[in-house]
């Protein structure tokens, strides 16, 4: 199964400016949501997602869990 | 004949009962979830943790999305900060802040000279109506932001998704 799905452009040049999106495959529980037996559901959050070029770190995100699930970027 | 009108009126009485029944349980639901989005923060209130009374000015960012959003558990939304984003003079954060849900802060970006435009898009969860802000912090220390209201009929904390 793809749990995550990167997406950027077939030919990059140097210098040009690219986006990457990236799709999440992810339930993002926010821990106040209860089930049908009246169970809190966990809360169960991407906390940290770095974006890295080389050794480089060029991006980073940290959600909560106002994020939407199958968090999208 | 008689047989019939009696089936018929037990099974209105179970229709109603049902109705009844099924409205106590979702009432039951809503109670259940422990969630204070009744109160509405404001702007100082979300802002200030985060810029700690540092120069902040309304200008140069816009925030794309819809004004009408159907489902509160899934809004797409766009930031782009008008920012030549060099060494001196970049972009280094992003926050998403909400006024109405239990988590104010909803999403913060950490971006830098390397990264070619200060804009971001992502898909955010809203408990309700309410005031959307996006907050920019500058390489200088200043912090730029934007708020737009976003109408959300259905809240994103009541249904289960």
């Amino acid at each position: 199964v793809n749990i995550a799905r990167v997406q950027w452009p077939e030919n990059v040049r140097s210098g040009e400016i690219v986006k990457v999106r990236l799709l999440i495959q992810h339930p993002m529980d926010t821990g106040y949501l209860q089930d049908f037996t009246g169970k809190v559901v966990p809360r169960n959050i991407i906390r940290v997602l770095t974006c890295h070029l080389g050794s480089q770190e060029v991006f980073r995100i940290e959600p909560s869990s106002g994020i939407a699930a199958n968090p999208f970027f | 004949m008689k047989a019939l009108s009696w089936t018929r009126r037990k099974g209105l009485k179970g229709l109603l009962l049902a109705g009844i029944s099924g409205m106590c349980l979702n009432s039951q639901f809503a109670h259940a979830q422990r969630m204070n989005s009744g109160r509405l923060l404001s702007l100082e209130d979300m802002v200030q943790p985060i810029v700690r009374g540092d120069k902040l000015v309304k200008k140069e960012l816009q925030i794309e999305a819809p004004i009408l959003a159907d489902n509160g558990s899934l809004v797409p939304i766009q930031i782009q900060v008008q920012s030549p984003m060099s060494e001196q003079d970049h972009v280094t954060h992003i926050y998403l802040l909400s006024q109405r849900n239990p988590v104010t802060q909803m999403a913060m970006f950490q971006l830098g000279p390397w990264n070619g435009s200060a804009g971001v898009s992502t898909r955010i969860r809203l408990a309700g109506t309410q005031e959307v802000v996006a907050l920019a912090r500058l390489s200088n220390g200043e912090f730029r932001y934007n708020q737009m209201e976003i109408i959300v009929t259905e809240s994103s904390c009541v249904d289960a998704s």
